[in-house]
């Protein structure tokens, strides 16, 4: 008999386990499922760096959060409705987040002496009442992973019980009424060629789980979360490297550039540089340098001779690119440097997103060195802004910054498809013939508006000349040395720089009472939290205003001017208060910071809670 | 198309290195040596780094990248695997190409890039006025080493075949003639060439090579041809004989078992092996091309993939990628 079906507007479940327990998997599939229903979503994996920490250790615990819902969302959620824990590591570093009343799930077969032990458990948590303001579903996911493939052929003991988080999948899945088929397909394509009694073994614990809820007595209802009322059009689901890529590939195809890659392993930027390498078929080249200098200076090479030349790496390699990109600022070449940011200083938290890089891009290298900057909002968003990172560059041949961050890079969302004839044009022209008065050629001849100078291809006849980081004189490119010449040419690179604000739409407010006092400036990754802290402040009756900024550098021509419209100024970010710095000394601006570096996103309730106290100032 | 002499690559730039410096020769053999190689200027490219060395590009009429200390091979890299149709040359002294930029270096020859790196090893970093390069010999005094350098030098053409480089070759800087044919030899390798010019700095560390340089009698230079035997000193006098353990020793011209050069032999060993002929241990320098051995070109290689990704998968298409995996319409 089918059981009740309750209705939620909105879920958000976490998945943890044990490094090697697959919940990164878990959790995509879920997650795929779920978009394919038509929930609005967005997903948060939360995994340490150490590739396989000891199991059962608390170290070694891997999550994975998805948010879901019947209407447009725009986090994965401060805190999880339910929390799936295969191990009690798991359930110790997770817990803490779980709402009291909340819904858990544990696998009580690792619920043994020896994990309780590791996970510093002096008595099982399942057994002391400490878990009484739960709801416990206490279910052996082991024993029923390991029974239920009794019989099928060619399967170790230990594959079988590693089948596990497919149960678990299963068992989700029939409690949030999501079709297991698109895992079944997914699982029959990944392992389904190379080991097919792996793949019949995960279909089957899968399938196991999902008729498991349907008879056991342990849940009583099932839930269902209606699709969400989203933009008509063609979505899919994809995380912020994914975009990121498919952006630098379509400003290629948008410029007639072929793309040249150069980058150095490095979490948690490397998902970059492997998709991009699976598109060869796109004249996309990858090149796997010897470390993070070579790849900035190959793709500066291949800048000079004619291709989309970018860089993708993370703060510890953006570092060492300084010099690279202070060179690409004297030669006036188009570049991309992609800083997905990640929890400093030094090696830091290599997993765990930070915006503590923002200074460091405006300002970290020698000399008047201006750089534009863009940053992404959200994973999709990651797409857009690489267009438009390599527009600047192309239009004003000079090295951009794109920023995004670790919570973008993994995080997933639904993503409207762009239609390809929208995207704009940022093709570009090569110089193809003198430009001097007497048939010389000036490589540093600028144009009036844009200031950019011309770019020549090695291979373009009479044209030949010579770039490097010594000072230029203007319009020769000679080396110069002279006093009012290098005065002269310090100004015309930072005017070309912020001169781009001309050609960059107005900052937007998002003020939908147009009477607010208190104004939230926020950049980047903190999009989801700042306009969900905005929603529920207005849901309580206040006003606020929310501006958030793609162009870093140069801001936005009417940033000042947005600024003093407001009695309060509240700059919410995931450093110790980078861009703060920057509107104040730039808009004598009294703004405040909120800031958190927990290595997570900000949550959009603590950031609620910092608008209303400003609010009812 | 008219044919290019020494004058089209000159530019309009005033040299500005010190008077007596081993880089005017270089430059000019250089100069004279281009015409030759039927290259169009516009397809030749010099690439930098820093120091005296790498004011080079300045000064020859084609593309060029003055660009950042040790660097020039990893840029190079970056321009030479977009664009085959290029000649790229890397020009780097020993500060530049041993010390900052080792690990370039030595990736770009395992690699097998197809450029020419040509080192100008002056023993000494002269643009920063005299202190002790990673070539200076131990103990030698320089403006850093008061009491004599500590660090043993590297050996720059025994580095260049550890790093798998495929083509390995010195000459000398008032050598034109013999620099020309290196620098041919070079030019036709399709892969990294790796030649080390040993060039005088007459300001830090002047006649550091005297004994090359000037060798009026011809006695100290080892000429390396290949399928021939390895005379040198007066009249031949003296030849180079490889013992069984590998290790090579001088002997005298009309022993047996002279050594017999081939550039092209299948181990690295043999020319490892001659690297280790110097003029202090041996009494002699050897001179021309060490090894030259065909490999697989990284440029190629690559070429090949996209080539053969777009034969398979056919041209890639925007929208499709765009609309790949799991898709869902919402009307």
């Amino acid at each position: 008999m089918a059981k009740p079906v309750e209705q939620l507007s909105q879920v958000i479940v976490r998945f943890a386990g044990d490094s090697g327990d697959g919940m990164q998997l878990t959790g995509a599939q879920f997650t795929t499922e779920t978009a394919l229903l038509g929930n609005d979503l967005s997903t948060l994996p939360d995994f340490p760096a150490e590739i396989r920490a000891p199991a059962g250790s608390l170290p070694g615990v891997s999550g994975f959060q998805v948010h879901f819902a019947d209407h447009d969302i725009l986090t994965p959620g401060d805190q999880p409705n339910v929390l799936v824990a295969m191990n009690p590591a798991a359930l110790k570093t997770n817990l803490k987040d779980l709402p009291k009343g909340g819904t858990l799930i544990v696998n009580s077969d690792a619920f043994n002496d020896r994990n309780l032990q590791k996970a510093s458990y002096a008595a099982n948590p399942l057994e002391d009442g400490s878990l009484d303001e739960y709801q416990v579903h206490a279910v052996p996911l082991t024993t029923l992973t390991v029974g239920a493939l009794k019989g099928v052929e060619g399967v170790t003991p230990r594959e079988a019980e590693r089948s596990k988080n497919m149960f678990a999948l299963g068992l989700m899945s029939w409690l949030y009424g999501r079709s297991i088929d698109p895992s079944i397909e997914f699982l029959e394509t990944k392992f389904g060629k190379r080991r097919p009694e792996i793949a019949a073994a995960n279909v089957k614990a899968l399938q196991a789980g999902y008729a498991f809820g349907e008879t056991t007595e342990t849940f009583a209802v099932t839930y269902e979360v209606k699709p969400a009322k989203l933009k008509p059009g063609t979505y899919r689901n994809i995380t912020g490297n994914q975009a990121l890529s498919y952006g630098l590939i379509a400003a290629s195809r948008l410029s007639g550039l072929p793309l040249f890659l150069g980058a150095y392993p490095i979490t948690p930027a490397s998902a970059i540089l492997e998709e991009l390498a699976g598109f060869k078929n796109f004249d996309v080249r990858t090149f796997q340098a010897e470390d993070e200098i070579a790849a900035a200076g190959a793709a500066v090479g291949a800048s000079f001779g004619g291709m989309l030349g970018v860089t993708t790496s993370a703060g510890p390699g953006i570092v060492l690119k300084a010099e690279t990109i202070g060179l690409a600022i004297m030669l006036e070449l188009p570049l991309v440097i992609c800083d997905i940011q990640r929890a400093g200083p030094s090696t830091g938290m290599p997993t765990k997103p930070e915006q503590g890089d923002l200074l460091m891009v405006m300002f970290g290298r020698n000399g008047e060195s201006p750089v534009p900057v863009v940053a992404a909002r959200s994973p999709s968003d990651c797409f857009d802004a690489a267009v438009e990172a390599c527009r600047i560059a192309l239009k004003y041949r000079t090295p951009v910054y794109l920023l995004s961050d670790a919570y973008l890079a993994n995080g997933s969302e639904p993503w409207l498809l762009p239609d390809v004839d929208t995207l704009p044009d940022i093709s570009t022209t090569f110089a193809t013939k003198p430009n001097g008065d007497d048939g010389e050629f000036l490589p540093y001849l600028r144009d009036e508006q844009t200031l950019a100078r011309p770019w020549a291809l090695p291979g373009t006849p009479g044209l030949e000349h010579r770039v490097g980081g010594l000072e230029k004189a203007d319009r020769t490119g000679n080396i110069s040395y002279d006093p009012d010449n290098h005065d002269l040419m310090t100004r015309l690179r930072a005017q070309k720089v912020a001169g781009i604000a001309a050609d960059m739409p107005l900052l937007e407010v998002d003020d939908p009472d147009g009477d607010a006092s208190v104004l939230v400036l926020g950049w980047g990754g903190t999009y989801g939290p700042i306009a969900a802290a905005c929603k529920r402040v207005r849901r309580g009756g206040r006003r606020v205003a929310h501006a958030h900024l793609r162009h870093l550098n140069p801001l936005p021509r009417n940033t000042g001017e947005v600024l003093r419209a407001y009695d309060h100024v509240l700059v919410p970010e995931m450093n110790l208060g980078q861009l703060l710095k920057l509107v104040r000394a730039e808009f004598l601006v009294d703004a405040v910071g909120y800031n958190r570096v927990r290595g997570l996103p900000l949550r959009a309730a603590e950031v609620a809670d910092a608008i209303e106290a400003l609010v009812d100032q | 198309m008219a044919e290019l002499t020494a004058k089209d690559f000159r530019t309009d730039q005033e040299v500005r290195w010190c008077p007596g410096c081993g880089d005017y020769a270089i430059l000019a053999a250089m100069q004279s040596f281009m015409p030759e190689l039927g290259i169009d200027r516009e397809r030749t490219v010099f690439i930098s780094g820093i120091g005296c060395a790498a004011r080079f590009p300045y000064y020859m009429n084609t593309y060029g990248m003055h660009s950042i200390h040790g660097r020039a091979p990893a840029i190079a890299t970056g321009l030479a695997v977009s664009r085959p149709d290029l000649s790229v040359w890397v020009v780097t002294g020993d500060g530049d190409a041993l010390s900052i930029g080792g690990n370039h270096l030595i990736h770009a020859l395992r690699r097998n890039v197809n450029l020419k790196i040509l080192l100008f090893n002056n023993k000494i970093y002269g643009l920063t006025k005299g202190q002790y390069s990673p070539t200076s010999e131990l103990g030698m005094v320089t403006k850093s080493t008061p009491m004599g350098s500590l660090d043993w030098p590297f050996n720059p053409l025994s580095l260049a075949i550890g790093a798998e480089a495929t083509f390995v070759a010195r000459a000398i800087d008032t050598d034109k003639a013999g620099m020309s044919d290196v620098l041919r030899a070079a030019a036709e390798h399709r892969g990294s060439a790796f030649v080390e010019i040993f060039q005088n700095c007459p300001i830090f560390n002047d006649d550091a090579w005297e004994f090359v340089r000037d060798d009026k009698e011809g006695v100290n230079r080892i000429a390396l041809r290949t399928g021939e035997p390895i005379r040198f000193g007066k009249d031949g006098s003296k030849a180079l004989r490889q013992r069984s353990d590998g290790y090579i020793e001088v002997c005298a011209g009309d022993d047996g078992g002279i050594l017999h050069h081939d550039e092209a032999h299948e181990t690295p060993a043999l020319a490892f092996a001659l690297t280790r002929v110097t003029q202090a241990t041996h009494g002699g320098t050897p001179i021309g091309v060490f090894r030259n051995v065909q490999r697989p070109v990284y440029d190629d290689l690559m070429a090949e993939q996209l080539a053969t990704a777009e034969e398979k998968r056919g041209k890639g298409d925007l929208a499709e990628l765009l609309h790949s995996g799991e898709t869902w319409t919402i009307s």
